[in-house]
């Protein structure tokens, strides 16, 4: 009923210092929650895309198989066992049917055949060791978006050289060599090969740069002096990363080898993702409610000041549903410009920060205006700004006016 | 008939038990200028609140326009006072932050029953009976207790309601007023057949209406 709009709003302005000190402590704490959950979501996004630039989202490879006693009967013989290794090939049988079927998973958007061979690449008398990493150019360029951290030439040029190499610029310094030159590289099979350097990518992992290589599947399968079926891992991509685990899974039974998604591979950075998460969302949360405490003091304020208007308004026949909504549209006005104010002061926030350049593999600040970081925001703050409201409003509502107007 | 009552008691338990209220029966009929009377403290104030609705803790019967309203709950009560009991306290009059004119019309706003501006008028109209008029758009706290006492009053009357308590509704008033709002209850009485009970101090005031009841000791003598 419009009448309980106008008399909560008479309070609100009735009381207009302590109005300004609600509002601004909602706004400190919007902004302040929707600020920090914005630098959570940008440092998720900013790791995950260094990270997906040299990790596929599942690897699919043949995993060790331990030997297992001849017998499963233990009891009415001692058997000695010694469990070993199987001394298999690490190949994965009829590579590229697996790579079909696995790229018809409708899920999958990126499938191809790696293989990776240990390497010396030599320097005069010196030799640098690292790894080259033999696949097609332009599905591992789809996955890992190489042609991004390319500083010299062109990863597509790879692709029409069978003799091209893509170095880390770590080596190239080291050995000074720019495009267009050649390299020297033994494998450790002892395959000895020059290859004509395409192209000089750095990322943001020195250690990388300065060991690792991209040649041609065909190339690196030369090195371990196998044939063109011999393929170590198949590395895939799905639409969403974080359903790469059951994905994982499906492949796992299509294929009969192992699939290993990015989070099970990479325990650690998942733990410390986690626990960056945990922390900013239970520090960001108790600002949010603690800065809802200001609405909950002048509410209550409110109430017990204008408890002889509640017993008025009682007599004259508004009831406690009335009475509630009066003081709940105090707490919701206060609630809803603090919310505002909070969002536009916190884009200010985001937008200061994007122009704050850190350096190193991080560059910019990364955080940027994120929607549902902001809509989630707005609704928690509204609820409780409903709830600061709500505990004083019931009380008032629960006023008896004879007790009052016996006073 | 439009209000009856029927064995009410009432007791009070703090700070010892203590019957407030005794056994007391009465009717009013539609268009009667009821007056209480008794000493103070002997329940006049604790019986209008039962009348009124307000307090629910008691036993016996009260009948208004028809209706039991013993057993109501709470939301059920508040609408009954809203459309049908006008009130005027015996000390807390105003919502201090509203203008008088506001004040006079809240309880029509909450009815809903007329239109914004239809109210407007009608609550103008009370207040010029009332002899404020020119009072309307001032904040209801910079009025005198008398002035705030009459504008009550036109608060009272602005749902047509079908009975109106008062109490003590002159006790604040000069004799010049007091005569001003007797006149205006009477005519309410009797020209628009609506009930008056008003609980009085005032001898006069209690000899001009239609009846008198008198209390003592929580019982009607
Ligand atoms: N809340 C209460 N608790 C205990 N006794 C009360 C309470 N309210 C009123 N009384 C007592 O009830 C009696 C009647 O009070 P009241 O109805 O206000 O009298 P009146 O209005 O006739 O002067 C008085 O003796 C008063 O002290
Ligand atoms: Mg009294």
């Amino acid at each position: 009923m419009r009448i309980n709009r106008n008399i909560a709003f008479t309070y609100f302005w009735a009381s207009k210092r302590m109005t300004v000190v609600a509002i601004l402590g909602v706004l400190l704490g919007m902004s302040i929650f929707m600020f920090m959950n914005s630098m959570a979501a940008g440092f998720d996004r900013a790791s995950g895309e260094s990270f997906f630039k040299s990790t596929p989202h599942i690897r699919i490879y043949k995993d060790d198989v331990v030997s297992a006693p001849l017998s499963s009967d233990t009891t009415t013989r001692t058997l000695i066992i010694n469990p070993k290794v199987v001394p298999n090939k690490v190949t994965i049988e009829n590579p590229l049917q697996y790579v079909q079927l696995v790229k018809q998973h409708p899920a999958v958007t990126v499938a191809f055949p790696q293989v990776n061979c240990p390497v010396f690449y030599n320097n005069g008398q010196s030799q640098i060791t690292g790894t080259t990493i033999g696949f097609p150019p332009d599905e591992a360029n789809r996955m890992y978006n190489i042609a991004s951290y390319m500083v010299q030439g062109n990863i597509n040029a790879l692709a029409q050289n069978q003799n091209g190499i893509v170095i880390g610029s770590g080596i190239a310094d080291k050995m000074n060599i720019i495009t267009g030159d050649h390299i020297n590289i033994t494998s450790s099979r002892g395959v000895n090969m020059t290859l004509a350097v395409v192209g000089i990518f750095k990322t943001n992992n020195s250690k990388e740069d300065k060991s690792k290589s991209y040649v041609n599947i065909a190339t690196a399968q030369q090195m371990l002096k196998e044939n063109g079926v011999f393929v170590t891992d198949i590395n895939v991509n799905v639409k969403d990363p974080e359903t790469a685990p059951q994905i994982a899974a499906e492949l796992s039974m299509l294929t009969g080898y192992k699939a290993e998604d990015w989070k099970a591979a990479n325990e650690a950075y998942m733990a410390a993702s986690r626990m960056r998460k945990i922390v900013i969302t239970f520090i960001s949360f108790t600002l949010l409610i603690v800065s809802c405490f200001g609405i909950y003091n002048i509410l209550n304020m409110t109430v017990s000041q204008k408890i002889n208007d509640i017993a008025i308004l009682k007599a004259m026949g508004f009831n406690g549903r009335d009475v509630v909504r009066i003081f709940v549209y105090q707490a919701l006005a206060i609630g809803a410009i603090g919310v505002i104010l909070g969002v536009v002061f916190a884009l200010i926030l985001v937008q200061a920060l994007q122009h704050v350049y850190i350096g190193g593999d991080i560059g910019y600040f990364p955080i940027r205006f994120e929607p549902w970081v902001f809509l989630r925001g707005i609704l928690i703050g509204l609820f409780i700004t409903f709830l600061a409201g709500y505990i004083p409003a019931k009380k008032a509502a629960k006023v008896d006016p004879v007790s009052i107007f016996r006073k | 008939m439009i209000l009856k009552i029927e064995n009410i008691e009432k007791k009070f338990y703090d700070p010892v038990e203590f019957k407030v209220l005794n056994d007391i029966s009465f009717t009013v009929n539609k268009g009667e200028f009821l007056t209480l009377v008794g000493k103070s403290g002997c329940g006049k104030s604790t019986l209008l609140y039962i009348l009124s609705t307000m307090d629910t803790d008691y036993t016996g019967k009260l009948t208004i326009d028809g209706e039991v309203v013993t057993g109501y709950n709470q939301n059920q009560l508040a609408a009954i006072r809203n459309e049908k009991i006008g009130f005027v306290f015996q000390f807390h009059y105003l919502l201090s932050d509203f203008t008088c004119l506001k004040n006079v019309m809240i309880p029509a706003l909450r009815l809903g029953r007329w239109s914004a501006a239809e109210i407007e008028h009608r609550a103008m109209e009370k207040l010029r009976l009332l002899g404020l008029a020119d009072q309307a758009l001032k904040p209801a706290s910079k009025l005198s207790g008398g002035q705030q006492q009459r504008v009550a009053i036109a608060r009272a009357l602005i749902n047509d309601p079908l009975i109106i308590m008062g109490d003590e509704p002159t006790g604040n008033l000069d004799s010049k007023n007091t005569q001003v709002v007797f006149d205006i209850l009477k005519e309410l009485s009797q020209e628009h057949q609506q009930t008056i009970i008003a609980v009085t101090h005032d001898n006069d005031f209690a000899k001009a209406s239609d009846r008198t009841i008198e209390m003592m000791d929580g019982r009607v003598v």
